[in-house]
């Protein structure tokens, strides 16, 4: 019974890392129609960035906001100076930009701080909160940050008059521009908030996995799932799916599949809802129109 | 000075030429209708006004020169369009889609007067404003397409067929309130319409087009009475 | 960017017979050439060569899923490793001989990747590239698995012996290698070659294009895009398998998502949708990695990154697309220099 309920928190953990993911996977797509394949390795980069900060001497709250605020820049520049500039008829050339971009990220973290695994720092107390062995202070602490972060997210979508307009842009570009909304401007903060939410995420994962450059590929497939099942247009259904996923892969991996065939899971899972419902559980679905 | 001077506007899309040399104009707090036949180039005369299609020849809002600019700005001078199809947000609420038409102005207590003003017109508006506006019927979804522009406080007001898809009744209130708008407030109004009668009804001015040229101009009501005219163009 | 060629570019220097026959001679002296390397190079850049060559055959393949037809796959390396696998399976735990172990290769490869392309029908663009990217990602995990340690040697692999030159000929393994290879090459390519100039690659390509069109004029479009699958797939196993014998070695490491995005810079940069452009792309995937790694383990993985990202803005087409136009260029300024024709 101890093992299921630290098995539940660790996924919470995780899962909600993975909310996070998903969570600005479903921002870029409501936004573009796109899928975001570098969403992990521009988590990653930054979380370097975080690490280099924190190495120079910088405290660690310093250089975890410094990091968001150069993963905001980060994403605005993707979107402003490449994502902008496609024109494309299919969806190939924009997959294979996002490989590209996949690939860069991946390959100069590794070329800058190498491939050697570092330690990431966690903020909170090493000693578990009351003594209890079920969870952690970094868990605790990374489902915490998540919950908070997500929280303020929504506020912002649902109160501010930017994050209308931005609700608004993604929605419909055209009628936007008719009430004076600068569309071009919304996608740039788009992808700029992402980046955020995205960093908040490695730094909350790099403690307990390590940072190396290879560290969020699984994540981000566990985060494309957990998209997924939720319903790619819903930020709500992103929140639970991660949350979710991160349960089944913790309980699944220790009682059915064993450790090794974790990522298994998350293929199943993605091939799974996307055949038999990949509008996901909050999703509307989606008519296309010849 | 006229509210808008439009002169020699061609336009298209991509390679289709629609609009061939189009001009007219409206004076400041006028009532001005665009008739003609489908496919004429009402649409794209509207859509051109606003910059959502690419455009060549002059367009003066107010004396100044608005056919370089983006749509963002032009709406930031004060033309609101209403478009075909009305452009609901449709997964926001009735309020949001009101609180956006106000997106591009600061004087928030103005703002809060204008959805009293809007509520005033429509109060089955006020009912639904918690609502997803997916959910309203044609004719609310139509009125609020309307009040969401009218809550730019525009100058000028484009109108692309709000008519479409409506019962009478319902077209017939929003034409009155669209008169008493024009009255109280002159504001000036574009209207573009396949149901040429009620629209004669409304406007002070009329404008025929044909196949992406201006046929006939004139006062709506010199239109209306002159049978060859309503015969062989308008159809009634 | 350049606009395409005028209509006067498309009227050739030479006439349509002198093309055709100008074609099969440069094909001839091409082979002629690929022939004669093993015998002034030496047995490491012989065997650099085969791998091209396997490449070009995985490029093909990957060619025709996503360059012709249009659909997105980022996990065909999974096809390579269930080709390299077999291979070495058969090889290692059951003796079989290596030539047979390539045609074994290719039909299991065609059975998988049309059981694959059945549920590929219900995906579309991204989404497809979703799912085989997870495929690519979790490959490795899968070969690893405990439950068919007892095949594929879980974390170690499996070595295999490379075979030497048969009948006693005054070939060393490489070279042997090497020409088996290119015979198997110039077979799988001469089948592509036909299948797409004729009615398949076009139904191929319409389906790509619009897929609704292309429904409403009588073609199967759910047969053709699992066949597509299928056959893409088998190109990718036989390439595979022939790519164990060369390196003598199969472990799961070797064959995770960066294979399939290796595949598909390939493609890329060869070129979308072009026979010649699979080999340009292997060309490229073989030797680049080798020149870059000298300037850091990053640094073949940097280049491919702007390589795909560059190519997208500036040659998407690839460097097939480049040398056709600059062909057509060239032909455009002697006929307009020619006179009267």
């Amino acid at each position: 019974m101890e093992t299921f309920l630290h098995q539940v928190f660790a996924g919470l953990a995780t899962g909600g890392i993975y909310a996070s993911v998903a969570l600005a996977l479903v921002m870029i797509h409501q936004a573009t129609h796109l899928l975001n394949f570098a969403q992990g390795e521009m988590a990653m980069f930054s979380t370097y960035i975080a690490w280099a900060l924190i190495n120079a001497g910088v405290p660690y709250w310093g250089a975890f906001f410094l990091t968001l605020a150069f993963a905001f820049v980060l994403g605005a520049a993707i979107q402003h100076f490449v994502m902008k500039n496609i024109r494309a008829q299919s969806v190939l050339p924009l997959v294979i930009v996002f490989i590209g971009l996949l690939v860069i990220f991946n390959s100069v973290a590794g070329w800058i701080f190498t491939y050697t695994i570092k330690v990431f720092p966690s903020p909170f107390p090493k000693e578990p909160l009351f003594g209890q062995k079920y969870v952690s202070s970094h868990e605790l602490g990374a489902i915490g940050v998540t919950l908070v972060v997500l929280t303020m997210l929504w506020a912002f979508f649902r109160f501010t008059s930017l994050g209308l307009a931005m609700r608004a842009a993604a929605q419909n570009p055209t009628s936007s521009r008719l009430v004076g909304i600068k569309v071009g401007w919304m996608l740039v903060l788009g992808w700029g908030l992402a980046a955020v939410v995205g960093a908040v995420a490695g730094m909350m994962v790099a403690p307990i996995v390590y940072l190396d450059p290879n560290m969020m590929a699984g994540i981000l497939l566990y985060a494309f799932a957990a998209a997924l099942i939720g319903g790619i247009d819903s930020p709500g259904g992103a929140v639970v799916g991660g949350f979710l996923v991160g349960v089944l892969e913790n309980v699944l991996g220790a009682y059915v599949v064993g450790n090794e065939l974790k990522l298994a899971v998350a293929l199943v899972l993605i091939v799974g809802v996307l055949l038999v419902k990949p509008s996901g559980l909050f999703g509307s679905v989606q008519v296309t129109r010849v | 000075m006229k509210l808008l001077e439009v002169s020699n506007l061609h336009a298209g899309y991509g390679l289709t030429r629609v609009l061939h040399g189009v001009s007219f104009e409206m004076a400041e707090g006028s009532i001005t209708t665009l008739l003609g036949a489908n496919g004429a180039g009402k649409t794209t005369t509207l859509r051109a006004l606003c910059a959502m299609v690419k455009a060549d020849g002059e367009v003066r809002f107010a004396g100044e020169r608005i056919d370089a600019k983006a749509t963002e700005d032009i709406v930031r001078l004060g033309i609101a369009h209403v478009p075909e199809g009305r452009g609901t947000f449709v997964h926001l609420t009735t309020e949001e889609n009101l609180r956006l038409g106000a997106y591009v102005r600061s004087d928030r207590a103005a703002v809060e007067r204008d959805f009293e003003r809007v509520y005033g017109y429509f109060p089955r508006l006020k009912e639904r404003r918690g609502q997803q506006a997916g959910t309203l019927s044609g004719g609310e979804q139509q009125m609020l397409a309307v009040s969401r522009a009218l809550m730019l406080h525009p100058r000028l007001l484009l109108l692309d067929e709000p008519s479409f898809g409506l019962a009478p009744l319902i077209v017939a209130e929003l034409f009155d309130i669209l008169r008493t708008i024009n009255q109280r407030e002159r504001v000036g109004i574009l209207l573009v319409e396949q149901n040429a009668a009620m629209a004669l009804d409304l406007a002070d001015h009329a404008y025929l087009i044909e196949t992406g040229r201006m046929v006939l101009s004139g006062s709506a009501h010199d239109v209306k009475s002159n049978d060859a005219v309503r015969a062989s163009y308008l159809g009634y | 960017m350049s606009s395409l060629p005028g209509p006067r570019a498309l009227t050739p220097a030479l006439s349509q017979a002198e093309r055709g026959n100008a074609q099969w001679i440069w094909l001839a002296v091409l082979i002629v050439a690929a022939c004669a390397l093993p015998f002034v190079l030496s047995n490491y850049r012989t065997f650099q060569l085969t791998l091209v060559l396997v490449y070009a055959i995985a490029l093909l393949g990957l060619n025709i899923l996503t360059g012709y037809n249009g659909q997105i796959s980022l996990g065909h390396g999974a096809f390579y490793a269930i080709g390299a696998y077999v291979a070495a399976i058969l090889m290692d735990r059951f003796g079989v001989p290596y030539w047979a172990t390539v045609p074994v290769a290719g039909a299991l490869c065609l059975v998988a990747g049309f059981l694959f392309g059945l549920p590929a029908l219900r995906l579309e663009g991204h989404y497809l590239a979703l799912a085989t990217f997870a495929l690519g990602i979790t490959m490795p995990q899968l070969l690893k698995n405990k439950h068919v340690e007892q095949w594929t040697g879980g974390v170690q692999g499996i070595v295999i012996v490379k075979p030497d030159a048969p009948f006693g000929w005054k070939l060393s393994p490489d070279q042997w290698l090497y020409f088996f290879t290119l015979a198997v090459t110039v077979v799988m390519f001469f089948v592509g070659w036909n299948l797409l100039r004729g009615r398949v690659g076009r139904a191929l390509v319409a389906i790509r294009d619009h897929p609704t069109a292309a429904a409403a004029m009588g073609i199967d479009t759910a047969l053709y895009k699992s066949l597509a699958f299928g056959v893409s797939a088998m190109y990718t196993g036989i390439a595979g398998a022939l790519g164990a014998i060369a390196v003598q070695f199969v472990a799961p490491d070797s064959f995770g998502v960066g294979l399939s995005i290796g595949l598909l810079t390939g493609i890329v940069i060869g070129g979308l949708a072009s026979i010649p452009g699979a080999i340009y792309g292997a060309l490229f995937i073989q030797f680049i990695p080798n020149i870059a790694d000298h300037i850091s383990k990053a640094a073949p993985w940097a280049i491919y990154g702007i390589f795909l990202i560059g190519f997208m803005f500036l040659m998407p087409m690839g460097i097939n697309g480049a040398i056709r136009m600059a062909w057509a260029r060239w032909q455009h300024r002697n006929t307009t220099q020619g006179g009267t024709r």
